[in-house]
């Protein structure tokens, strides 16, 4: 499947990364923040990993565009971040879901941490017995 | 023993995993489809070649179809066209072009262009309708079964090597509706 | 011409390399002396070759020899003659040049600084250092050739990328690689050490300098890559959690890790299991970098064109030199010495789980960047990981390392107690506290994520400058260049605690259409566009704002951003306008012309403290050379390889 030409690159979309600029009118500054909260969260299913805020893409241009719209139809976060899921999978999302496939990734870090700290606390009994015995012994 | 052992065993399954991720790296711009066995999504867009007709799901249901994405400015599409044209040729089931984000002059003159292998086209200028079926490319093509109900979702041209799985899915399809 | 020699001064390269992998190791396990005499002046040969042909290719560039098929790629009659010589590095064979350039200068700088070695150990480490370089060396010649040919030549080039015709991008390579390479060198003293089951101690002395200076360069490479980043790309991001960031960033942390592990081990004689484990991971993890980064594996924005063929090789390099190094290890480990005990309240205690936080943040990053992979092998879908995961992570993970951050050096080695050692840092505490409040009270960003930064980075600041006044008082005036570095280094992650907390809760950014004669009022600040003009450059020309800024009425600065039109790609890029500042950026980029009235579309962003991002950077930066530079080392080294000579000299003797 080396050949997947994909039109990803649509007219007028140059390879360069630099951000889109777009101006949006809003009913207060909340929608304005959780709309750029929500762009930077999404991701741009045709780009090599950029959040659809900085992509210059026409399909991501679009999707920030059905952001735009839910966030001003009064839909909440989660029913944008499902809207974009129930399409596009959890890949469009830039924040994994916490789920039974992503426990690993969740959990990984904070069980090592925990090994860690244990082994840590192990180690030190351990040279403090070291050190102890040394000293009875001079 | 285990424990400075462990480095190296840790190591060696990260090499695997890095070799598996090797092997898969060409597909991994490919996106799976949540839309696997769901509907098609609600749409009510006008008809291509007569603007003032407009369709709907309804009008696909009933029996299985072939949903393909295509646009003039695609140029994989053009790869695709004689592929399409004989699958149109082989297979019973209708063949729906769904034009997206395109301009319709533009479209007609590629048809010209090009020719016509579908049976009917759907116009979705803006985009809407490619966006709930979570298409994020052209080409792309849809197998539909006789429920409305999508059932595999091809992405990238249509190429010798993935024609006759596509064919043969069809079948098993038009086999379903069938009985 | 150009090609042909180039080619040739590889190969030769390749042979010295191969012979150095061989000769001196033999010497030093049969104990010829002039076998492993040999490694020297390999060494030194590889050098002149290497350096030959990366000037060879930089000739190319210069002389605009598009019969080269990666100049052509690369280059272009009309790009300035600083941005051809960037360009030898801009694509990926040129980077492996460059890599290589790296590898071989740090091998002549052991060769030229380590004359007091003993001979075994030296053979043992340049000969590792040959390994890598075979590598490389095979790697670069079979399948990664700068100096391919297309004939007949080709009567222009492509550009240069115009995003790396860039100041930034000129350096940010190079230290990058000067960090990465430099890792080699502590991995090669570990395993030299591994080989010859020596007392750890001493090797570690030997190794400290120049893992701390390898670990400033690569602070400064990453610090230059997020600066840039943060003034070319136009969306104010400092830092993505991009793969290839994190390819950098694992290194980094490790190499950190390793240097606190050095010292312990160094002074106490503790954890030499992990100072040898620590060295091979730094430089496992910066040759994991090169492959993520060659081998499309892994999407990013940054990779170099990806080619599966080339990730197998490397693969497979990392798998030799890695699960060489680690399976050494395993045999070897029983042997070394465990060191001796400390307290509960100690400085080693301090030490280890800083180490342990440390690397724990590192795994978690690694997790992160290759749980796709692994959702994608265990068939359970797909995932994407970013700054959401990343960043919350890591703040949980950082917390514990900047609490514990000021205890370490006020704690004493082996035995103190909990009062000596943590009194003085009560009054810092505290001194945070207040001051966090009221600066944030001051500055108007009340929110939870600025306060605690402030906290945070006042804490590292204050708990610092606590050990820097005890230990000036102490010594009266005369603290080590470790002491120095130390505070630098700490002072200058307080600083940098400071930076990401206020910009990540208190940026302003807003896109807005601007007609020509109208005010926004941005932050406390009012931006008016005055005109829209048209300016031309060497190889572009450019829609260019100008804004006038002013804060309460009173003006302050103009602003100039552009949008620059490139002739040979035809490609357009926004050239942003800056105004740094101690306190706050100043950041406007121009969009698209809106409408027909002159309006364009245009972004200002005001970024409180996103200095002391870098700024905090540099002076770990700083704080790692000064502490390489002690002269404690290289005066013991000296002593010590007397010592070891003699009495080398006197069992061959015998």
């Amino acid at each position: 499947m080396r050949l997947i030409v994909l039109c990803l690159l649509m007219a007028g979309q140059l390879a360069l990364a630099q951000s889109p600029i777009e101006p949006r009118q809003f009913n207060s500054e909340l929608q304005e923040t959780r709309y750029r909260e929500l762009i930077k969260e999404l991701r741009c299913t045709v780009c090599q990993n950029e959040p659809l805020e900085s992509s210059n893409a026409m399909l991501a241009a679009d999707l920030r565009q059905v952001v735009y719209e839910m966030i001003m139809d009064g839909r909440s976060d989660f029913e944008v971040r499902q809207h974009m899921r129930d399409r596009y999978g959890d890949f469009v999302l830039y924040d994994p879901p916490f789920a039974g496939h992503t426990m690993i990734l969740w959990l990984g870090p904070l069980v090592l941490l925990l090994i860690g700290i244990v082994a840590g606390a192990v180690l030190v009994k351990k040279r403090r017995r070291m050190l102890a015995e040394r000293r009875a012994r001079s | 023993m285990i424990r400075t052992m462990l480095p190296l065993l840790l190591f060696v399954g990260l090499l695997g995993l890095l070799m598996a991720g090797l092997k898969n790296a060409d597909q991994k711009s490919l996106i799976d489809s949540p839309l696997i066995g769901k509907p098609v999504p609600e749409f009510a867009l006008p008809a291509l070649h007569e603007t003032g007709r407009t369709l709907t799901n309804g009008d696909f249901t009933g029996r299985p179809y072939v949903l393909n994405v295509w646009a003039s400015w695609c140029p994989s599409c053009r790869v695709e066209h004689p592929l399409i044209k004989r699958m149109g040729r082989e297979i019973n089931a209708p063949l729906v072009g769904l034009n997206w984000k395109d301009e319709h002059a533009k479209a007609m003159t590629w048809l010209g262009q090009f020719g016509d292998a579908w049976d009917v086209h759907i116009f979705d200028e803006v985009g809407r309708f490619g966006i709930d079926l979570g298409v994020y490319g052209a080409p792309e093509t849809f197998l539909v079964d006789h429920t409305g109900t999508i059932r595999h979702k091809h992405i990238g041209p249509v190429t010798e090597e993935s024609y006759a799985g596509l064919v043969e899915q069809i079948r098993r399809l038009e086999a379903e509706a069938g009985s | 011409m150009i090609g042909e020699f180039g080619q040739l001064t590889l190969i030769l390269a390749l042979l010295l390399a191969i012979l150095l992998s061989v000769l001196p190791l033999i010497g030093a396990w049969k104990n010829h002396a002039r076998l492993m005499a040999t490694a020297p002046s390999l060494t030194i040969g590889l050098f002149v070759f290497v350096t030959l042909a990366f000037a060879t290719l930089a000739w190319g560039f210069l002389q605009s020899d598009f019969t080269i098929k990666y100049v052509a790629s690369n280059s272009n009659l009309l790009l300035p003659w600083y941005y051809r010589i960037s360009g030898v590095w801009g694509g990926h064979e040129g980077s492996l040049l460059l890599w290589m350039l790296m590898l071989a200068g740090w091998m002549a700088a052991v060769v030229a600084l380590s004359g007091s070695l003993p001979n075994v150990f030296r053979a043992r480490v340049l000969a590792v250092m040959g390994m890598v370089a075979v590598g490389f060396l095979s790697f670069t010649l079979l399948t990664s050739n700068p100096f391919d040919r297309i004939l007949p030549g080709m009567p222009d080039g492509n550009d240069l990328n115009p995003l790396l015709q860039d100041p930034g991008m000129i350096f940010h390579p190079p230290l990058l690689y000067m960090g990465y390479v430099g890792f080699a060198v502590a991995f090669a003293f570990a395993i030299a050490g591994l080989l010859g089951g020596r007392v750890e101690r001493q090797w570690v002395r030997w190794a400290k300098p120049w893992t701390l200076a390898a670990w400033s360069f690569l602070t400064g490479g990453i610090a230059l890559g997020s600066w840039w980043a943060y003034y070319e790309l136009g969306w104010g991001g400092w830092w993505f959690w991009d793969p290839v960031e994190n390819a950098s960033f694992m290194p980094w942390l490790v190499g950190a890790a390793l240097i606190h592990s050095q010292a312990v081990t160094e002074k106490r004689g503790a954890f030499p299991a992990w100072t040898v484990l620590l060295s091979i991971a730094a430089f496992s993890l910066s040759l994991l970098g090169t492959f993520l980064v060659r081998s499309g594996v892994l999407t990013s924005v940054h990779a170099f064109a990806s080619d599966p063929q080339r990730g197998l090789f490397i693969l497979g390099f990392l798998g030799v030199v890695v699960g060489g190094s680690l399976l050494l290890y395993a045999l070897r480990a029983p042997r070394i010495a465990t060191g001796e005990g400390f307290d509960v309240v100690s400085r080693e205690s301090a030490l280890l789980f800083n180490n342990i936080f440390l690397v724990v943040a590192a795994a978690m990053v690694l997790i992160g960047t290759l749980y796709p992979l692994i959702v994608d092998f265990m068939g359970w879908g797909q995932v994407s990981v970013g700054p959401p995961y990343f960043g919350s992570m890591f703040l949980l993970l950082m917390t514990p390392i900047v609490l514990l951050m000021p205890v370490g050096p006020m704690a004493r080695w082996q035995h103190d107690e909990v009062g000596r050692a943590l009194r003085p840092l009560l009054m810092a505490m505290a001194a945070s506290v207040v001051l966090a409040l009221v600066i944030t009270a001051l500055l108007g960003t009340w929110s939870l994520r600025a306060v605690t930064g402030w906290v945070g980075g006042l804490w590292l600041m204050a708990g610092t400058l606590a050990f820097f006044v005890r230990q000036w008082r102490q010594s009266r005036g005369r603290l080590t260049r470790g002491q120095w570095g130390m505070t630098l280094a700490h002072f200058g992650v307080g600083v940098f605690v400071i930076g990401v907390a206020m910009v990540e809760s208190s940026t302003f950014e807003r896109d807005l259409r601007f007609e020509p004669g109208a005010v926004v009022e941005a932050a406390g600040y009012e931006f008016q566009l005055n005109e829209v003009a048209i300016v031309k450059g060497p190889n572009w020309w450019a829609d260019e704002a100008r804004l006038t800024v002013s804060k309460n009425g009173r003006e302050l600065l103009t602003m100039t951003p552009q949008k620059r039109h490139y002739y040979r790609s035809g490609q357009t890029m926004s050239q942003i306008a800056l105004h740094p500042g101690f306190t706050r950026d100043l950041y406007v980029a121009m969009g698209e012309p809106v409408g027909n009235d002159g309006a364009w579309a245009m972004r200002i962003h005001v970024k409180p403290f996103i200095r002391w991002i870098w700024g905090g950077a540099v002076f770990m930066l700083i704080g790692g050379m000064v502490a390489a530079s002690d002269q404690r080392y290289w005066a013991r080294q000296r002593a010590e390889a007397d010592q070891a000579d003699t009495a080398g000299a006197a069992g061959a003797a015998a």
